[in-house]
C-alpha cells in the first residue's frame, strides 16, 4: 500500500502550560481505569476537532477514551437537496451569494462551483451584511444561501431584522444543534456516553439549553473552550461525570458562556426562524433541526418568492464514488475517515468526494492537514 | 468556523463599532451583542457581528489561543481561518454603501 503524502501540521505539543496538560492526561487515565471499560464521548464542533487534531490531543488520552467528532460541520450536514436548491436557482439567473465553503459542497448532479462554470453568478461572501450591500448595488436578484449553526445564523436574523432591498431574499439552510444531539444518543450503533458542546454556540443558546437533554437522556454535557487546555480539562469533566453515573451539565467556559446566554440573540433567532424537521446529510431525519423563516418573512424566503425546479437536476444519478462516501457514518461516530477506503485517495481537499472533505470544518478535511488520527 | 475572533473596540457608531483586530481595523456590527459596547472594550466577532462582550479580567486569556494561531504560517487551518476572519469583516470606512 502507498503511504499517504499528508499536508504536516503541527506534530508536537505546544501548550502554554505543559505540565498541567500532562496532569490532566495522567488524570483522563486514572478515571478511564476507574471506569473499567471503553467511553466514547462526542463533540460537535469544527474547531474543537481542529483544536483536537493541529495540538495532537489524542495521542494525549488513555486508548480506553474515544473522542469523536459528530456532525459539528454545518457545511457538512446541509443535505442535497438543499444544495440543489441553491443551485436550480443559480441556473435560474438568481446571483447566490454565500459563504466559501458552500460553493463546493456536492448536489444531486452539480455543485454551486459546477453551476459557476456553467454561466451562473456565485459570490463568496463573509458576511451575511456583504448579501444585503450586494443586493443595494444591483437591479438583478439576489439570493443568499445562509448555512451554519445558530451562531451564524444570528447575524442572518439580524440582518433580516434590519433593512433590506426587494430583490434580496434567504435560502435558509441553518441548522440547530441541540435536537440532533438527541438523534445520535438515540443511534443504535453510537454508544455515546458523554457530549462535549461547542462554546461559541453555547455563548448564544447559553448552557442552560443541554439541561432537558441531559434529564432525557442521562447522558453528561460539558461546555468547553478551544484551547488544547480547556479541551483537556472538560474532558476530565466529563470521563468525571461518567464515572460517578451523575449526568449533569457543566459549564467550563464560563469566560465565554453563561446558563442563560445571549438573551438578545436569542429573541432575535426565534423572530425571524422557526425549527422544522428536516434531513441531515448523512444523519438522519432530525427534528427541529431546520431553522426556516417564519411566516412573517416570507417576502425575504427565497423558498416563498421563487418557484424552485429541482427536477432537471435529478436527471443524474450520484456517482458511484459519491454511493461509496461515508461522511454520514463518520458524523454518526460509527466509522472513522481512515476507514473510508476514498480518504486520501480519490477524496482529498482538491477533490472532494463527500461533504467532511469540503469545509474547514469537516473531520476528513481536518484529519488530511493534521495527519488525521494518530496510531496509538 | 465557530472560533469567531476577538478585538478591541475603537469608536462606536449607533449599531456598528470600528474594531481592532491586531491592527487591522474593521467594522463589526452590534445588533446581536447583549451588553452595551463603549471604546476600549474587547468583544468576540463572528462573520461580522459582536456576538459576546468578553469580560475585563478574561481578555488576556481569550487572546492567547489566537495569538498562538497567529504565529502559524498560512498552510495552517486554523491560522488560516482565523487570518480569514480578521481580513473579511468589512474594511474600515470604505464609503461604499450609506
Amino acid at each position: 500500500m502507498t503511504e499517504l503524502v499528508l499536508d504536516r501540521g503541527v506534530s508536537e505539543l505546544r501548550f502554554r502550560d505543559p505540565a498541567r496538560a500532562r496532569a490532566l492526561a495522567a488524570a483522563l487515565e486514572q478515571l478511564c481505569k476507574q471506569i473499567g471499560h471503553d467511553v466514547a464521548v462526542m463533540h460537535v464542533c469544527g474547531s474543537h476537532e481542529q483544536s483536537i487534531a493541529k495540538f495532537g490531543l489524542r495521542t494525549l488520552l488513555p486508548r480506553a477514551l474515544n473522542v469523536i467528532m459528530g456532525p459539528g460541520c454545518p457545511v457538512c450536514v446541509t443535505d442535497v437537496p438543499e444544495v440543489d436548491e441553491a443551485v436550480a436557482l443559480a441556473l435560474d439567473g438568481k446571483i447566490i451569494a454565500t459563504y466559501g465553503d458552500m460553493v463546493r459542497v456536492p448536489g444531486t448532479s452539480r455543485s454551486l462551483a459546477d453551476a459557476q462554470a456553467e454561466g451562473a453568478r456565485i459570490e463568496v461572501l463573509y458576511s451575511a451584511v456583504e448579501a444585503v450591500e450586494l443586493a443595494r448595488d444591483t437591479t438583478e436578484e439576489v439570493v443568499f444561501f445562509a448555512s451554519g449553526f445558530e451562531t451564524t445564523a444570528v447575524a442572518t436574523a439580524a440582518v433580516v431584522l434590519g433593512e433590506v432591498p426587494p430583490n434580496f431574499s434567504v435560502l435558509s439552510s441553518h441548522k440547530y444543534i441541540p435536537p440532533v444531539m438527541e438523534i445520535v444518543a438515540e443511534m443504535p450503533g453510537t454508544r455515546i456516553e458523554g457530549f462535549l458542546a461547542a462554546g461559541h454556540a453555547a455563548a448564544i443558546t447559553g448552557s442552560a439549553i443541554f439541561e432537558r437533554f441531559v434529564e432525557h437522556h442521562r447522558i453528561p454535557v460539558v461546555v468547553a473552550g478551544f484551547e488544547p487546555l480547556d479541551i483537556l480539562a472538560g474532558l476530565v469533566r466529563l470521563v468525571e461525570l461518567v464515572r460517578d453515573g451523575t449526568p449533569q451539565v457543566v459549564n467550563m467556559f464560563p469566560r465565554c458562556v453563561t446558563p442563560e446566554g445571549n438573551r438578545n440573540a436569542q429573541a432575535q433567532l426565534w423572530r425571524v426562524f422557526r425549527s422544522t424537521g428536516g434531513n441531515w446529510r448523512g444523519i438522519a431525519h432530525v427534528p427541529n433541526g431546520n431553522l426556516r423563516l417564519r411566516d412573517e418573512f416570507a417576502h425575504v424566503d427565497a423558498r416563498r418568492r421563487f418557484a424552485i425546479d429541482l427536477r432537471s437536476l435529478w436527471h443524474h444519478a450520484p456517482s458511484v464514488l459519491t454511493q461509496q462516501c461515508v461522511c454520514g457514518d463518520i458524523m454518526a461516530g460509527i466509522a472513522s475517515p481512515k476507514g473510508c477506503p476514498l480518504f486520501g485517495k480519490e477524496c482529498t481537499p482538491d477533490t472532494p468526494v463527500g461533504a467532511c472533505m469540503v469545509s474547514n470544518e469537516g473531520t476528513c478535511k481536518i484529519w488530511y492537514q493534521y495527519g488525521g488520527h494518530p496510531d496509538l | 468556523m465557530c472560533l469567531g475572533v476577538p478585538g478591541r473596540v475603537v469608536e462606536v457608531r449607533g449599531a456598528i463599532a470600528l474594531v481592532d483586530f491586531w491592527g487591522v481595523r474593521r467594522e463589526t456590527r452590534l445588533d446581536v451583542v447583549d451588553e452595551p459596547v463603549a471604546p476600549g472594550d474587547y468583544i468576540l466577532n463572528h462573520v461580522g457581528f459582536a456576538i459576546r462582550k468578553i469580560p475585563a479580567e478574561e481578555i488576556q486569556e481569550t487572546l492567547a489561543l489566537y495569538d498562538l494561531l497567529l504565529q502559524e504560517a498560512d498552510s495552517d487551518m486554523m491560522a488560516a481561518d482565523v487570518r480569514g476572519e480578521i481580513a473579511g469583516a468589512r474594511p474600515e470606512e470604505t464609503g461604499a454603501h450609506d
